[in-house]
């Protein structure tokens, strides 16, 4: 019921809210949890496993029970704020995903600060107030909607709180952040920060923990039914909702805190059950003047009731209550503590585990430290806020504390769980699992918290062992007779649930990852070609005709480029500016080729190989001038081959004067491929004399075109046939593309047909053909291999495992019937071999293309001692058919080169 | 995610940067004088400890320069 005054609850905003499809009515300041107490529904859904009645446990985020769908799935009765409208249906344990985008803007902050205070309690209020005083950045973060923490539970010091949060509000280098969880902590104190909409990224110099403490539950019989509470979730409902969940109560403890839930209801509490023989005398006076009834050295073992609890029995006696406060003891909320690598010990004192050593630039304050009283807290917020900002270079008095009476916590008696049957007393409510299951779980040998984790999945529901971790924890130390609890699980990132359309932001869609496009790319999307990703690029993969499919497209497209003429963007290979009178030496010395006596003006194919005497990359270098080349690379390993150009020069060869920038962007490429290519050139460069006499292949020129564009003509070849590529600056790219198309004699091709054509030469495609487990051997490119030289890797040639006769090599393949296409990746096996598992694989097909110039399919692939097997069959089992194919040299096209001359 | 001290640049994020794996293992004068063994404990064999390991690293998104560092591969603690 609402109580008639009291509570941080606005009474004249009457919010409307339905539960289940029935209309309730709140306060504006109401969480939907306070709202339901206040109208009395403290029963939510059955359990998930055993279906159960439950009940609402806590008021923070380590609410175990009252899941519920709202717009999103799987949200908190307790941290959901209350809005007229809202809608909540109750949840077993699991909700449902709408199968709708969520449509709402999601952004993220990337912000630096001098001192970020995690928590707003009295201690993180007081490290804020110190540090935000001396002028620092600071930001202070606190999931709930109001700053207070255990202040607006406890009814104490709001006056203090309220000025204290105008000062906040007034400092102009200070930030708060409420409704604002701090979720990740990661090294180096990057803090992530989850606001409804609005990931924050923190970088903070030092981070003030003052993160709290959660409640430990108690474990007895029939301990999960509804009307029994955490002695703190209560004492908040009361005093910060005016929310009462119970009229006549009983409060079960193992330690001080719960009397303050007692002393603040004191007429609607019976008795107090606490587990020590002494309690401290002073609360069992205060108690008895109020006139509740004190039984020490006492336990709950059973509640009584179904659907909701209707007494407890404590030894001989039952009491007769409609609610039940427990309190288990408290665990410091070490969870982003943890995370930031710092190691907890089992504190005797506390019961409990408490921060031990940390290894970054942080303070841990207050309840988190295992402080639990008032003027304790405000000492260790006000000293650590002073300290941090002081470390950052700023300065400032101590704060005047408001409130330094002494008060004295006497240390608990944890209990764990009681005599009775085992598989009613509940350790994790969430996934309904009881002391049974832990029993099993060591009777199975499980030692580990860890491993009884795993074995039980205690700790791992939506709450991820907030209320259930200890607990278990110290039923495993019970039944192992061990001295005391042994050790957590390991706390990970996040603290509470995190939505992903909050970590994706605005990264979604066409914003998820740049596009990069070529010059030309408004062109190829108005003359219909398909596209495909080629790393960020989009490249051109063909352009079919209306009525054409792939396959007819590319085949044409083939055809153009063998009998008359074709032309294919290739602005997207990467290019490197290579200069410095050692150059070429540092060439030498990468290459697997020599490149040091190349002609000015002349181009060479050259083979990169990792010093494992891999293939890595691949690409034609030219040399533009003595103390300057430009290197080409594979598309998608542009970054990756300056990246190794420079992790040589920098680390092993300074003395080398070599220099390298990616002029990628900087040119746009055209090829111009096939018999006519001259002819196009002729229109195109009229004063460039391209007759294979006078423009040799593997030589390139700087020219003007017929419009007086420069260009760098190179005559090079992927193909094999007779080719040209025209290298402009990147803003000319357009317009001389529509040059040579308005020739009217080119056929445009893509990605797929330039694939086919160089697979018919067996030229091969650097991440296709090869994995990086193939030498240039293995691909039957000896010749490229400069025996007089040394380069990266050369020495690996000469390991027993470069000369295995069975490693995989690159052969051709022709399947036997010429219609049938090999599917790329499919196992090649010996025709003599069983099918029962595990079958021995012979290989892979690398690639393989319906040609036109073969009038049948092809492929290539990697064999083991494929040289040894040409002419011979291998089959390719394929989940509903085999295909059989025979071992060909990898070169289909024109092997005597005839045609690259025109 | 680490704040990597680059010498040129300053504190920066690890997205920026390329990882270079140990520091310290240069490459062989003579390759060819080599053992199989040493050159393949040159190719192949790297510390691997819990603790502190000096490690390269290259700014590729930023100046590109390579440097090394010592991280304690336990605590992710960075000392230049
Ligand atoms: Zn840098």
């Amino acid at each position: 019921m609402r109580l008639p005054e009291g509570g941080r609850i606005d009474r004249t905003k009457p919010l409307r809210f339905t539960v289940d499809g029935i209309e309730y009515t709140g306060c504006a300041g109401d969480t939907l949890a306070s709202a339901m107490i206040a109208n009395g529904l403290l029963e939510v859904a059955p359990s998930a496993y055993l279906g159960r009645p439950r009940g609402i446990f806590a008021a923070g985020v380590d609410e175990p029970n009252a899941l519920v769908q709202l717009d999103d799935p799987m949200q908190l009765a307790t941290t959901t704020e209350l809005v007229d409208g809202l809608e909540a249906t109750l949840l077993s344990g699991k909700g449902k995903l709408t199968g709708e985008a969520d449509e709402a803007r999601y952004d993220k902050r990337n912000v630096h600060c001098d001192v970020l205070v995690v928590g707003g309690g009295p201690a993180g209020v007081a490290a804020a107030l110190a540090a935000g005083r001396t002028g620092a950045r600071v930001i202070l973060a606190d999931e709930q909607r109001e700053l207070g923490g255990g202040l607006l539970t406890e009814n104490r010091l709001l006056d203090w709180l309220a000025d204290a949060v105008e000062e906040l509000d007034a400092l102009p280098e200070t930030r708060i952040l409420t409704g604002t969880t701090a979720f990740g902590y990661y090294d180096q104190n990057f803090v992530a920060l989850a606001e409804k909409h609005r990931l924050w990224h923190v970088r903070a110099k030092r981070v003030v923990l003052a993160t709290g403490a959660h409640e430990r539950p108690l474990v007895f019989v029939d301990n999960d039914l509804p009307g029994i509470m955490l002695s703190s979730a209560v004492r908040q409902y009361v005093n910060r909702y005016a929310a009462l969940p119970g009229e006549n109560i009983v409060v079960a403890t193992t330690n001080d805190a719960a009397y303050g839930t007692a002393f603040d209801l004191a007429t609607r509490i019976s008795t107090i059950v606490d587990s020590r023989p002494e309690p401290p005398a002073g609360l069992v006076q205060q108690a008895r003047e109020l006139g509740i009834e004190v039984l020490a050295g006492a336990q709950v073992q059973q509640a009584l009731g179904t659907r909701r609890i209707g007494g407890v029995r404590v030894g001989d006696r039952t009491i007769a209550c409609d609610l039940l406060a427990v309190s288990g003891g408290w665990n410091p909320a070490v969870h982003l503590f943890s995370q930031s690598q710092g190691r907890t010990r089992y504190d005797e004192r506390v019961a409990a585990f408490v921060p031990d050593t940390s290894v970054q630039a942080q303070h841990i304050v207050g309840a988190a430290n295992a402080v639990y009283d008032l003027a304790g807290c405000l000492r260790e917020g006000f000293d650590a806020g002073l300290d941090a900002a002081r470390l950052t270079g700023f300065d400032g008095a101590q704060p005047q504390a408001p409130y330094t009476a002494t008060e004295t916590v006497a240390p608990p008696a944890p209990v764990w769980f009681v005599d009775g049957p085992e598989d009613r007393q509940f350790v994790d409510l969430q996934r309904d699992a009881t002391v049974a299951d832990v029993r099993r779980a060591t009777g199975a040998g499980m030692r580990s918290v860890e491993h009884v984790k795993r074995y039980t999945t205690i700790g791992t529901a939506h709450d991820q062992g907030k209320t259930s971790g200890f607990a278990a924890i110290g039923v495993i130390a019970q039944l192992l007779g061990a001295d005391g609890p042994q050790g957590t699980t390991t706390y990970r990132p996040p603290y509470t649930p995190v939505s992903f359309a909050l970590l994706a932001g605005r990264d979604r869609g066409e914003l998820h990852d740049p596009v990069r496009m070529t010059p030309m790319h408004e062109w190829h999307v108005r003359n219909g070609a398909v596209f495909e990703n080629v790393g960020q690029w989009k490249r051109p993969w063909y352009y079919p005709l209306p009525g054409e499919d792939m396959k007819t497209a590319v085949l044409r497209e083939c055809r153009a480029a063998r009998t008359s003429v074709a032309v294919m963007d290739a602005s997207t290979l990467g290019k490197i500016d290579i200069q410095g009178p050692d150059a070429g030496e540092f060439l030498n010395r990468m290459y697997t080729n020599a490149f040091a006596k190349l002609k000015v003006g002349h181009c060479r194919y050259g083979l990169l190989c990792k010093a494992d005497g891999m293939v890595f990359d691949d690409g034609v270098v030219m040399r533009v001038a003595e103390n300057r080349f430009l290197a080409t690379t594979t598309t998608g390993n542009a970054a990756a081959v300056l990246d190794w150009f420079e992790e040589w020069a920098q680390t092993e060869w300074p003395d080398l004067k070599v220099w390298f920038t990616s002029v990628t962007e900087q040119w746009a490429t055209i090829a111009v491929v096939g018999p006519q290519a001259r002819t196009v050139l002729s229109i195109v460069a009229p004063d460039v004399d391209c007759s294979a006499e006078s423009f040799e292949f593997m030589t390139f020129r700087d020219v003007a075109l017929a419009d007086g564009t420069p260009a760098r003509i190179a005559r090079v070849s992927f193909s094999g046939e007779l080719a040209f590529e025209i290298n402009v600056a990147g803003r000319h790219g357009a317009e001389v593309w529509k040059a040579v198309m308005a020739t009217g004699l080119p056929t445009p091709y893509g990605t797929e047909t330039m694939h086919v054509l160089r697979a018919e030469k067996g030229y091969v495609i650097v991440g296709q053909d090869t994995d990086g487990t193939v030498t240039p051997q293995d691909l039957g490119m000896e010749w490229i291999v400069s025996p007089r030289k040394d380069f990266v890797g050369k020495r690996s040639y000469q390991r027993p495992d470069a000369a295995r006769p069975d490693r995989k090599q690159l052969v051709g393949l022709l399947p036997v019937d010429p219609d049938d296409l090999l599917p790329e990746g499919a196992q090649l096996i010996t025709p003599d071999t069983p099918l029962t598992p595990p079958v021995p694989m012979l290989g892979h097909v690398t690639s393989s293309y319906h040609s036109a110039a073969l009038e049948r399919t092809f492929a290539l692939a990697l064999v083991k001692g494929g040289r040894q097997l040409i002419g011979r069959t291998v089959l390719a089992p394929l989940r509903d058919r085999t295909i059989a194919a025979t071992v060909t040299e990898p070169i289909f096209y024109d092997p005597e080169g005839t045609r690259r001359d025109g | 995610m680490l704040l990597i001290p680059c010498p040129w640049c300053g504190d920066r994020d690890e997205t920026e940067f390329h990882y270079g794996g140990q520091a310290g293992v240069s490459y062989p004068a003579r390759p060819a004088d080599l053992s199989d063994e040493d050159w393949g404990e040159y190719l192949f064999v790297r510390d691997n400890p819990k603790g502190p390991l000096a490690e390269r690293w290259s700014h590729s998104a930023g100046c590109r320069r390579w440097f090394s560092i010592t991280r304690n591969t336990a605590t992710n603690e960075i000392v230049r």
